[in-house]
């Protein structure tokens, strides 16, 4: 392992901007002539527009869905049979189908102004009964979101199990119910667009904060009846997305046709209070689950009932029925389960619309079967540990393709487990969870297991139906003058450090230091096309993408070292920065300078291609790939007040080969971080009337350093037969599992009372009350 | 996320500060810390005319000890109290609640009259002032006057200020050296407002002991049966504190008679502990 390639733990380069608050966000690049915009969102969940009056001599300053000439709604089709498709207006026609949904935009000369406008614009509404619980919403004779369709259901699907033979051996059957509650994703930058129309180029420059700049790209072009090539969208420095930037936003729609039509740039910067109300929300499913278990444990059948709160809006281009797909496809974990049967449906109701979010689907997955594995371990009286390793697929099976059609490339799934249940060391725990503590409160130890499929490739989108499915991605490598290297990848870094890992990639096959290479990317004037950075794609793809590219450079240079070297290509070897010949070596300065400064000093039969190359690349086979983990944890619940503290948590992961093991860790305890705020803190609620009662942060809680706990990490190595070096995705992974662990901490700690709480998040509150509950019955 | 238009004055003293407020028939406010004001403007919740910034006057600074009480300037820092940069009569009460207010960030702008004249009902200084006895001094056009806290409480969010009347200081009596305190506050996480406060203050040589609730939806709650419970020497259970404050007509739903009663409970314990 070099000092600088794959495998070291270099410092991340982007620090040295971010640290110092030299981070160049979308907020803090200014335009000539610019305005600022705001909105007039719907005060209520449900309801048809009756009248919009335009303040008295600002009538040119406030638009409405009517004005929006040439804007067509956002519509993000899907192949799947049955699938109804639910337009997102950019502003709301006729009707207005959730709390905070753009009505009528704004303009002012700042953001102060442009809210001073909206204040003033009266909008009349007939109200309507709305649909907001999802249960409610997806029976017959519930109120309409979208009347045409004469239901709710954005989908239904249905893959059969031959249930009855396993039922019938069975000697357990557990049947639970699980909701994970809605919640915000709150990255630190929010949602922030600039867009602005340049006559020179005849293009529409769009700078956002994007994770999918390309995508962007495409959609804005489509909704407003441009060529691609009349639009550039540039993603600077992005603050996190986790999911929330993946989608074309009414806003950003807007902001871009002010600026065609007015000729000033326009700039729209979401606000906390627009985020919590407004933006796209995330989790909201709901499970009814079945396992059919053998005496000792072992999971024979698996049945599922799953429904997702799709809100009221398909999210482009991603559709708002990939979160089912999903969570059918996940629901058996990284189990051997022979019969597997589920039901999901893609549910509309009056809410904002639901997009993946960091782990997609899969953290709702695993506190559905987590959660129930835990309830099959009380039921046959074993340790949750143990019950997990005799259900999952040995390393012995690898590969393994499993119920649901996915196939795991490698890994010892029980060996994680077991590793975790030593750091966590379940003997001690059980004999202090015995001993009681003095204080009163009562211990609990949860595991929670997950395999990761990532970086899902071409075969795996068209499956979902989806429009916009990725293929080979591509990378620039090139060699510059004076011997440095720039890499151009299409995929956008906000958070994953890859302008560090990618130039690693770089370092391990040039032996260049990562120093010397700029990673330039987020800029569709700038870089290959890519559908961009989710899935726990990017370093998959974008550096495997890399990798061949800088492959390709190392033949090229072999050939002008060659020449230079007064040797054979193949006598050339490439490392530590420098051509290298039997007889002497160069640095890439040399290459670069013969190339570009001095042609003349090469031979006529020279690689006419020179020293930049695009490469596209794709594993076979592109299935994805499979990384894995088991977590536990340790808490301590106070019994009368229903606090929960998490006093020790241990996370043992294989994501294969590691580019930067410390920049794993980080993405380790981040993802893990959200993970606690699903599982103890964070929720949307509405009520009844579909009026959102999270709307600031005095109200909705993030877990603060104080509630995370310092995890220890343990990492495994398998990588991956199929990728580029070994690499598996992971970037999402550590979300996955925590709600479900936390739940069973605590459903341990609660199993004197023959308690269960199994919905997030787990909040005092609703523990109370399942104690409350459980003593009830009790009595 | 902007506030609205609005005219800003700064008072060059207590009385200037006075007649700003009274200057127009509008809705005026002054502006100590801004820790509550400035986002409830930013958020368009509150939408004065003008706004009077006060944090400044050094006559809301001072600190002075008198007839058994110190007063304490209404413009003086949680951070202040929190750091004993202020002489303790309380026995270390005041400096226990003020470190737990907020952040830090919160502490060193938030001041303690500005928290007592927003009476939200989930903060610390309301609650915790109400236990100790504390009395409001209050500056107006018709001069100055003195106000029991519990007069002042009127409900959340509601005090008995006139519209261009200040708070000037909290006067806070001197604890006898044997008196016991405890303070219990439930809250979601360290920082965010409270879910429950029971605030306990036991003072026998001065034949005082109050035991208040807090975070409730309303102003602060005595609750005098624990009060004499604890006058009484005997340990208050949480079914104890439940079934006091049933018999006073404070019901909340399942979850708040629970915590209130533990918060009570936890705090009496606290005291007796000490």
């Amino acid at each position: 392992m070099s000092a600088t390639g794959i495998g070291a733990s270099v410092l991340r380069k982007e620090d040295r901007r971010f640290l110092a608050g030299r981070g160049n966000y979308v907020a803090d690049i200014a335009a000539a002539n610019e305005v600022a915009l705001a909105f007039v969102r719907s005060p209520v969940a449900h309801g048809r527009i009756r009248s919009i009056v335009k303040p008295d001599g600002a009538e040119h300053l406030v638009f409405a869905a009517d004005d929006l000439d040439g804007v067509a709604p956002m519509r993000a089709p899907s192949k799947l049979p049955g699938y109804k498709p639910a337009d997102f207006p950019a502003l709301a026609t006729g009707k207005v189908r959730f709390v905070g949904e753009t009505v009528a935009a704004c303009v002012g000369a700042t953001r102060a102004e442009a809210e001073d406008l909206a204040q003033l614009v009266e909008v009349e509404y007939e109200e309507l009964a709305p649909a907001v619980d999802m249960l409610a919403a997806r029976a017959p004779g519930a109120p309409l979101v979208h009347e045409a369709w004469g239901d709710n259901i954005a989908l239904a699907t249905r893959t059969e199990g031959d249930m009855a033979a396993v039922a019938a051996r069975a000697a357990h059957t557990v049947t639970r119910e699980f909701r994970m509650s809605r919640q915000a994703m709150v990255p630190m930058e929010g949602r922030a667009v600039l867009a602005e129309w340049n006559s020179r180029m005849d293009q529409l420059i769009v700078h956002t904060a994007t994770q999918v700049p390309h995508l962007i790209r495409a959609g804005l072009a489509l909704f407003l009846g441009l060529e691609q090539r009349q639009v550039r969208v540039i993603a600077p420095d992005v603050g996190g997305g986790f999911g929330l930037k993946t989608y074309v936003q009414p806003e950003e729609l807007v902001a871009c046709w002010y600026a065609m039509k007015s000729g000033r740039p326009a700039r729209w910067i979401s606000d906390r209070r627009e985020h919590l109300i407004a933006d796209a929300n995330c989790r909201e499913h709901h499970y009814i689950v079945t396992a059919h278990a053998d005496a000792d444990g072992r999971i024979l059948g698996l049945e599922g009932e799953v429904t997702v709160d799709a809100g009221a809006y398909s999210i482009y281009p991603f559709t708002n029925c990939l979160e089912a797909a999903m969570a059918g496809g996940n629901l058996p974990g990284p189990y051997a389960i022979e019969a597997y049967g589920v039901r999901t449906w893609t549910v509309v109701t009056n809410k904002p619309p639901l997009v993946p979010y960091r782990g997609v689907a899969r953290p709702g997955v695993a506190f559905a079967m987590e959660m129930l594995l835990d309830a099959v371990a009380r039921e046959v009286g074993r340790e949750p540990h143990e019950v997990r390793m005799i259900n999952m697929v040995p390393e012995s099976a690898m590969p393994y393709t499993n119920i649901a059609k996915k196939t795991f490339d490698s890994g010892d799934h029980p060996g994680a487990v077991a590793r975790a249940a030593g750091m966590i060391d379940v003997a001690s725990v059980r004999e202090r969870q015995a001993r009681g503590e003095p204080d009163g409160r009562l211990i609990g130890l949860g595991f929670g297991s997950y395999v990761e499929q990532a970086a899902h490739g071409t075969s795996v989108f068209a499956s979902w139906g989806v429009q916009m499915v990725p293929g080979y991605e591509q990378a620039g490598a090139k060699l510059t003058p004076d011997g440095g290297l720039e890499l151009r990848v299409g995929v956008q870094s906000h958070g994953q450090g890859m302008e560090t890992t990618l130039a690693q990639v770089a370092s391990e096959v040039l032996g260049i230091d990562p120093g010397n290479v700029s990673v330039i990317h987020g800029d569709t004037g700038l870089t290959p096309y890519s559908t961009g950075t989710y899935a726990s794609r990017s370093i998959v793809m974008a550096g495997g993408a890399v990798s061949r590219a800088c492959k390709v450079l190392v033949e090229r240079m072999k050939t002008i070292g060659g020449h230079l070297l007064q040797c054979e290509p193949d006598e050339i070897r490439v490392a530590d920065g420098r051509v290298m010949g039997p007889a002497g070596d160069l640095p890439f300065s040399e290459i670069g300078r013969v190339w570009y400064l001095n042609p003349e000093e090469l031979p006529a039969d020279v690689d006419t291609d020179g020293v930049e190359a695009v490469v596209g690349y794709r594993p076979e086979p592109d299935h994805g790939t499979f990384s894995y983990s088991t977590h536990a944890a340790v808490i301590a619940l106070d019994p009368d007040t229903g606090a929960v503290e998490v006093l020790d948590y241990i996370v043992v992961e294989d994501c294969g080969t590691m580019v930067n093991p410390m920049v794993v860790s980080g993405q380790v305890y981040g993802g893990a971080a959200q993970g606690i705020g699903t599982a103890l803190y964070e929720e949307s609620p509405f009520d009844e009337s579909g009026q959102p009662l999270a709307s600031t942060f005095a109200d909705y809680h993030l877990p603060g350093a104080p509630e995370v706990p310092a995890f220890r990490l343990a990492h495994m190595v398998t990588p991956s037969p199929h990728t580029e070096h070994g690499i598996k995705g992971m970037g999402e992974g550590s979300t996955i599992p925590t709600p479900a662990v936390i739940g069973n901490a605590v459903n341990d700690a609660l199993k004197r009372y023959g308690a269960e709480v199994n919905e997030t998040p787990i909040s005092p509150r609703r523990i109370l009350a399942a104690i409350a509950a459980s003593q009830g019955e009790a009595a | 996320m902007k506030p609205a238009r609005f005219d800003y004055a700064r008072a060059s003293d207590v009385a200037d500060a006075v007649r700003l407020l009274g200057s127009t028939d509008g809705f005026n406010k002054p502006l100590g810390g801004g820790m509550s004001l400035g986002p409830m403007m930013n958020l368009r919740l509150a939408q004065p005319d003008l706004v009077v910034e006060v944090r400044r006057l050094d006559a809301l600074k001072t600190v002075a000890e008198e007839d058994g009480h110190l007063a304490v300037g209404a413009g003086i820092t949680h951070s202040a109290i929190e750091d004993g940069r202020i002489p303790e009569v309380t026995n270390g009460m005041m400096r226990f609640v003020a470190g737990q207010i907020a952040y830090r960030a919160v502490r060193n702008r938030g001041t303690i009259g500005g928290s007592i004249a927003h009476a939200d009902p989930a903060a610390d200084w309301p609650t915790a002032l109400r236990a100790l006895g504390a009395e409001v001094a209050i500056d107006g056009p018709d001069g100055a006057r003195i106000v029991p806290l519990a007069d002042f409480q009127l409900a959340a969010f509601t005090v008995a200020l006139e519209p261009a009347d200040i708070v000037t200081a909290l006067r806070v009596p001197r604890l006898s050296p044997a008196a016991r305190w405890g303070y219990y506050k439930i809250c979601r996480k360290p920082g965010e407002f409270a879910d429950s406060i029971g605030a306990v203050v036991h003072d026998p040589e001065r034949d005082f002991t109050n035991v208040v609730l807090g975070a409730t939806d309303g102003a602060p709650l005595d609750v005098a049966a624990l009060a004499e419970a604890v006058k009484g020497g005997g340990t208050v259970e949480i079914d104890d504190a439940k079934a006091a404050l049933a018999a006073q007509g404070a019901v909340f739903d399942d979850y708040g008679n629970q915590i209130h009663a533990v918060a009570l409970s936890r705090a009496i314990k606290g005291a007796l502990a000490s």
